[in-house]
């Protein structure tokens, strides 16, 4: 009963110790401004721009493409935002494209460009695994649409996407496309010009990274409206100084989810697959939300019918597991996520939801463990209703 | 090590999160409940419950982060509109003075949030509450709090057997003073909050404001009269009036006037002087014996009329299994329908009845 089993790593993953001890230095020893001219300045930039350099070899990108922000929030609400100022200044069309289970920062950004700026928004349905067909976002082009953003991998039902796909049908057009990878960054391939994207968004702590500090790549020429005024760091597009000892720790982080990627993916793939087929085994009336093999390495998630997602994480807690639900909110309003309720399930099983994500250091008596205390507690809770 | 497992009813104020603090320290397997309860939206408040709005939800897991306790909360608004509001608006309506804390404790925390704790393993609840309960013989009794300023027994009056043996009031054996100064040496960043609100879930503090906008048919004017039948002026609708109220009843006279009683039948208001006021009696209805035992012959007691006011001496007598008249020794002023009258041997509360 002693065990703490942390089932949370789409939520955030602990820092590994290695990207703490490369931040260290730049708190207190080398703390220069990277945009001042002596050399206290000059090494914080050349600690920078060794990031920038360092990221662009894993994106395949240029180092001049990275704009360095503080959260996959901001680089979300960048890319949306600028290039639809950008958009609105040159007359390029006055219509966006997003996904039905795009994250909060994706949504209400185009939301707030629809009510406020009054830009046309098309929100593309998704199957029954979460996935976007491609003739659909073919049929709903349109001569105006100047920007189709979809994410690369679901933070709630780990769907993939076939980004390289839909990316290319985007550009058959000439329209720009966006991509939110925040989830997908640290087990999917982050290679810009495989995936084919204009622009995407990654943030640190989802790969052992510090939380805090994020990026947006921005294809050379694509981007050239900030959405945060002020001085002209990162090449005008996002004022303020920037967070030396977090973009550091940031691509170091990168570097080392990058050379053990496939090993921890295939790792947790085995465990994840344990994990799935017994909870649908030993749990009647559940059913695996997202698509069976075309999903995160780290994701099993689930509905159970009858059952209070928010409170079936209650009991897990008190069992000393640390789990997610697209239903969760902690200041306690139940309602199915945008996700849920965009994959059709019905409302009592989308109020059900739980989502277990593995990390690295996900063990096999971990996963025992849940096997079984999980259908005990969903049965218990099924008793008392 | 006492491994029993207790929900403790958070506020993020001083009392529950002190409470939580003790459990945890006697060894307890403590987590934190918070309710979210209804609000009506806008105006100063933001559209959030006094009681649990964000601020304080945040701080009460603050709390529950430095105590290292499980906490979590619980969506309640639909059960407390639907069992407090509502009832509130209601009785109101019906001319009657209605105590919807009593409510909210025989309906949300005792039975909502205690059904929701049970279904999670846990023993007991416990709440930040000025009362304490012990064992005298087989049955549990319900006490006032140490601290007589602070006493909150008056509210929990509707409790029975099967409540009391769940529930623990670990601050009730203390003073605020030592509350606040434990809260201090717990380190809980508390000890300065002000205390949760009565009538929390309106915007402001002014009912009759709220009555206005939710239940504007109840509000019909009608004659104000004296005790002897003469209409001395109009008045605004009767929900608007309080037993013993003076001030705002809107005519001059040449001695201050009294709101004497509400005659729904006729929508009538009657006022008259103080000495008209007083009364010695009352009956109360919907009683609850905390031990569960009727009481066949009359007995001697002092029993309270309000949350504030003093318990004052006299005799209970049982009309029938849920019903009993109080007679006063004295006159006693501003005897309220609607309002709880909440029995008292010494420090013993025995229970209560809705005054008729």
């Amino acid at each position: 009963m002693d065990k703490h089993i942390y089932m949370d790593y789409a939520a955030t993953t602990p820092v590994d110790p290695e990207v703490v001890a490369a931040m260290l230095p730049f708190f207190s020893n080398e703390y220069g401004n990277p945009s001042s001219i002596h050399r206290w300045g000059q090494r914080a930039d050349y600690a920078i721009t060794t990031a920038r350099e360092e990221i662009a070899g894993i994106l395949c990108c240029e180092a001049d493409e990275i704009i360095f922000t503080s959260c996959g929030s901001e680089s979300n609400n960048l890319a949306l935002r600028g290039i639809a100022l950008e958009a609105r200044e040159l007359n390029k069309g006055n219509h966006l494209i997003i996904s039905a289970i795009e994250h909060p920062a994706i949504l209400r950004t185009a939301q707030q460009l629809q009510k406020h700026y009054a830009f046309d928004v098309t929100i593309l349905p998704v199957d029954q695994h979460g996935f976007i067909s491609p003739k659909d976002l073919t049929n709903v082009i349109q001569p105006d649409t100047f920007l189709v953003s979809i994410m690369y991998a679901n933070n709630e039902i780990g769907v993939i996407q076939p980004i390289a796909e839909l990316a290319a049908i985007t550009h058959e057009h000439n329209i720009l496309f966006h991509s939110d990878a925040v989830q997908a960054a640290g087990q999917l391939s982050l290679d810009t010009e495989k995936l084919g994207v204009d622009l995407m968004s990654v943030s640190a702590h989802k790969f052992y990274g510090p939380k805090g500090v994020g990026l947006l790549y921005a294809k050379r020429n694509t981007l050239s409206h900030s959405h945060q005024t002020g001085g002209s760091q990162e090449n005008g597009l996002r004022a303020g100084t920037q967070n030396v000892p977090l973009i550091v720790g940031m691509a170091t982080a990168l570097k080392i989810v990058s050379g053990r990627q496939s090993h921890d993916n295939s790792k947790m793939k085995v465990l994840r697959d344990k994990l799935i087929e017994s909870v649908l085994d030993n749990i009647s009336e559940s059913i695996l939300t997202g698509h069976r093999t075309c999903r995160l390495p780290n994701n099993a998630s689930f509905a159970f019918e009858g059952i209070d997602g928010n409170e079936l994480l209650m009991h897990l807690d008190l069992l000393n597991i640390a789990a997610s639900s697209g239903s969760a909110c902690k200041t306690g309003s139940p309602e199915p996520s945008n996700v849920l309720t965009a994959l059709n399930l019905s409302p009592k099983l989308s109020l059900g939801s739980l989502r277990l994500s593995l990390g690295r250091d996900t063990k096999d008596s971990d996963i025992e463990y849940i096997q079984q205390v999980l259908p005990k507690v969903v049965n218990n809770m099924r008793g008392t209703l | 090590m006492k491994k029993d497992r207790i929900a403790v009813a958070m506020s993020g104020g001083v009392d529950s999160s002190v409470a939580a603090a003790l459990l945890k320290n006697q060894g307890y397997d403590v987590f934190g409940l918070m309710l979210r309860l209804w609000s009506e939206p806008g105006q100063d408040n933001n559209g959030q419950n006094r009681c649990c709005s964000p601020e304080s939800v945040s701080r009460a897991r603050q709390v529950a982060a430095i105590l290292d306790i499980p906490f979590f909360v619980i969506d309640t608004r639909k059960e407390f509109h639907q069992d407090v509001v509502k009832f509130f608006i209601d009785k109101y309506s019906a001319g009657l003075t209605p105590n919807p804390c009593l409510e909210c404790n025989r309906n949300i925390r005792w039975g909502h949030l205690m059904h929701k704790a049970l279904s999670m393993g846990a023993t007991h609840i416990a709440t930040g509450h000025y009362a304490r309960i012990i064992k005298n013989g087989r049955k549990w009794q319900l006490l006032r709090g140490y601290d007589n300023d602070k006493d909150q027994s008056y509210a929990l009056s509707m409790l029975g057997q099967s409540e009391l043996k769940r529930t623990l009031f670990p601050v009730g054996s203390y003073t605020k003073t030592k509350i606040r100064s434990l809260a201090s040496d717990f380190a809980l960043p508390v000890a300065q909050r002000q205390d949760s609100q009565d009538l929390c879930f309106l915007a402001d503090k002014d009912y009759r404001r709220f009555m206005h906008d939710y239940a504007p048919q109840s509000l019909n004017p009608g004659p104000i009269m004296n005790s002897s039948g003469e209409t001395l002026g109009e008045h605004k609708g009767l929900p608007l009036y309080t037993i013993g109220q003076r001030k705002g009843i809107g005519i001059s006279a040449s001695e201050p006037l009294y709101v004497l009683s509400k005659n729904q039948s006729d929508n009538t208001l009657i006022v008259d002087k103080l000495s008209k006021l007083g009364k010695k009696c009352l009956k109360a209805k919907k009683v609850n014996w905390i031990s569960g035992n009727l009481t066949e012959r009359k007995i001697r007691a002092e029993v309270q009329i309000r949350y504030t006011a003093k318990a004052e001496a006299a005799w209970i007598k049982p009309i029938n299994d849920n019903e009993v008249e109080v007679e006063f020794d004295h006159q006693i002023n501003d005897i309220t329908p609607g309002q709880a009258a909440v029995f008292y041997q010494d420090s013993v509360c025995l229970g209560g009845g809705v005054i008729d």
